[in-house]
């Protein structure tokens, strides 16, 4: 990116200043190297954002802000439903609630060393992934809406999980404001066989180490420790979600135009948070919200039952669940007052300082856990929230690596089985059923997630806790 | 990867699907004479960001009907349709016959229950979205129609 066009307010504050017809600032959260390395199009994209009717202080871009369909990748914008406010399907996304759970397992690295391939092999074989994959459990109509209402609260009355689970998801796992009735029959049809489903794509499972430990307190507040084994999930609301938001961005495109409502691109339809689409798309939202952590929380179940065949001591506990692609009724001070604001997170994680009313006890000193996933080859990281944030971004921050390289480029330049070989050296077992897939999801395909999460830590809009690499991969 | 394929009718003029690059995910093209010979070649390259087409042989029918206000609409409804198909039957499909009338489409698609060992799916197309969309005809007459597909 050209960094002439832009102002620098701080080390790591880029200002787009309004011009035309924005109607707030867009500010660019990164260091120097990573907005000269950011694509143009994140300031296009994060411009338009701030033309949106109702928007509060600014369109924000994340330190890891790529080229998106509307939004940025990794932009953050809140709308105030009383000034015209808009919620926009496609701020929100295709994959409704894609996020990241971190799971602990009582484990450590020298319990894992020795079952390391059979865990694998196993894990491969218990997690449906990839185009095709169904899961056993097949939902009626009847059972679909109860999960799209109840979310992991669902899934943990279904048997699946525990109670306990609950208090490590965002909004306890079940978000109100779900309203199936507005989700089409097209949708449920694409999940009736999805609940517990990986998916394809960037959508992983991976078992990895603690490698590094940045902040002790936290740490121990997360329960981290120094080679402990973790689990980690990315994926999503599968079918119900991407239906949703096919549905969805096909009518707010209509009802936009009727209602002369300007979109600088088609991707960034819209609809004011008070009109019938617009709730009607919000109520449809929040079932894949809640449709995604029921996947996630399925997920668990199997990797639970998968872990104890083999490694009878485990006690696998969730540390997190954050979702990285959703939009949230969030209380935020503006200028002094409280305001309730639509805030979307499009490939940006929520990140709540501590002492935040949604954080359980054990949370409450420590700030909201936030998982950030990086590519098969290089490493994840747990950060935390901090008080800051909150002023700065809404209490968002990044949510992974982002791509540096498209999927075309990627399966030229390697091939999936060179890819295996080389994470084999590094100690990397990776299990996929498809070698193209793997070679569009090579590590090299992707930014580095380090200097992305250390420009979100030094940008004071999350700090670093924990380093996590990767031992097993599992890939759709 | 076969990430192009160009075959030439009896026109003379070129029918053809091509991948394109987005940084994220990937841009899909059909070109071809008629508007609805060219949505059939972007379908083949919809088919071909999940697998290799040769591998998908037709050996069943489905019938798809779409309509919409204008020709980018209803072109991404006609891909986003297909994805429904492929998602709800568990099918990819190698073979397209498309007509288009009035903003009303009506095609008959071609192909086979995936199976992963045969087709090796490298992803799944979560759908066709408005980005980077054209409807276009030049000045031969030949028309391009593209967008890119979330995966």
């Amino acid at each position: 990116m050209n960094i002439e066009k832009l102002k620098r307010h701080s080390q790591c504050q880029w200002y787009i200043e309004p011009e035309g017809k924005m109607r707030v600032p867009a500010i660019i959260f990164a260091d120097e190297k990573l907005i000269k390395d950011m694509d143009e199009k994140v300031f296009e994209q994060a411009a338009n954002v701030a033309k949106l009717p109702g928007i509060v202080k600014a369109s924000y871009a994340m330190p890891d802000a790529h080229w998106g369909y509307g939004f940025p990748i990794g932009g953050v914008a809140g709308f105030d439903p009383d000034q015209g406010g808009v919620i926009s399907a496609g701020g929100v996304g295709f994959d409704i609630s894609c996020g990241v759970r971190s799971i602990r397992t009582g484990l450590t690295l020298d319990d894992l060393e020795p079952v390391k391939a059979k865990l694998a092999d196993l894990l491969a074989r218990r997690i449906p992934a990839g185009l095709g994959s169904r899961n056993k459990q097949h939902l009626s109509r009847g059972e679909m809406d109860e999960m799209l209402k109840g979310g992991a609260q669902w899934a943990v009355e279904q048997g699946f999980g525990t109670k306990d689970d609950l208090q490590y998801i965002e909004e306890k796992g079940r978000v109100p404001g779900a309203e199936p009735k507005y989700v089409s029959d097209h949708a449920k049809e694409r999940q009736k066989d999805e609940v517990g489903t990986l998916g394809s794509g960037n959508h992983y499972l991976e078992v990895q180490k603690v490698s590094e430990i940045y902040n002790v307190d936290c740490a121990e507040a997360f329960g981290l420790h120094l080679n402990d084994i973790i689990v980690s999930i990315h994926c999503g609301s599968r079918g119900l979600g991407h239906q949703i938001a096919t549905d969805f961005l096909s009518r707010m495109v209509k009802s936009a135009q009727k209602l002369g409502i300007e979109l600088p691109e088609k991707e960034l339809a819209c609809a004011p948070i008070n009109s019938d689409v617009g709730q009607e798309y919000f109520g449809a939202m929040c079932c894949g919200a809640n449709c995604a952590v029921a996947n996630r929380q399925v997920l668990t179940h199997l990797v639970r039952q998968t872990f104890s065949e083999i490694l009878s001591k485990s006690n696998l506990r969730l540390l997190y669940d954050v979702s990285h692609n959703i939009c949230k009724v969030e209380e935020h001070t503006v200028d002094g007052k409280s305001r309730k604001l639509y805030v979307h997170r499009k490939g940006a994680t929520r990140a709540f300082g501590p002492g935040h009313p949604s954080l359980s006890a054990d949370l409450k000193k420590a700030g909201q856990p936030v998982l950030i996933g990086g590519t098969m080859g290089t490493a994840s990281y747990v950060l935390a929230g901090i008080e800051k944030s909150m002023s700065l971004s809404f209490g968002s921050c990044c949510h992974g690596a982002g791509r540096a390289m498209s999927r075309t480029q990627a399966t030229k330049r390697w091939q999936g089985k060179d890819v295996i070989r080389d994470l084999a050296q590094k100690g990397v077992i990776i299990r996929g059923a498809s070698t193209r897939g793997i070679a569009e999801e090579a590590p090299g395909a992707y930014k580095d997630v380090g200097e992305v999460v250390d420009a979100t830590d030094k940008a004071e809009l999350a700090k670093k806790v924990a380093k996590l690499e990767p031992l097993i991969c599992v890939k759709g | 990867m076969n990430n192009e394929h160009r075959t030439t009718n009896k026109l003379m003029s070129k029918t053809y699907w091509q991948h394109y690059s987005h940084p994220a995910d990937m841009g899909i093209r059909g070109i071809g004479p008629t508007k609805a010979e060219a949505f059939a070649q972007a379908a083949l390259a919809l088919t071909a960001v999940i697998t290799d087409l040769k591998t998908v042989e037709p050996k069943e029918m489905v019938e798809i009907t779409c309509q919409e206000q204008d020709d980018e609409l209803l072109f991404v409804s006609w891909l986003n349709a297909l994805i429904y198909e492929v998602a709800t039957r568990g099918m990819l499909f190698s073979k397209f016959e498309v007509n288009i009338k009035d903003q009303q489409l009506q095609a008959k698609a071609w192909g086979e229950k995936i199976d992963v060992k045969k087709h090796s799916p490298a992803v799944e197309v979560k759908a066709a979205t408005y980005a980077d969309l054209k409807v276009q005809q030049d000045k031969n007459g030949n028309w391009l129609v593209q967008c890119i597909v979330d995966v």
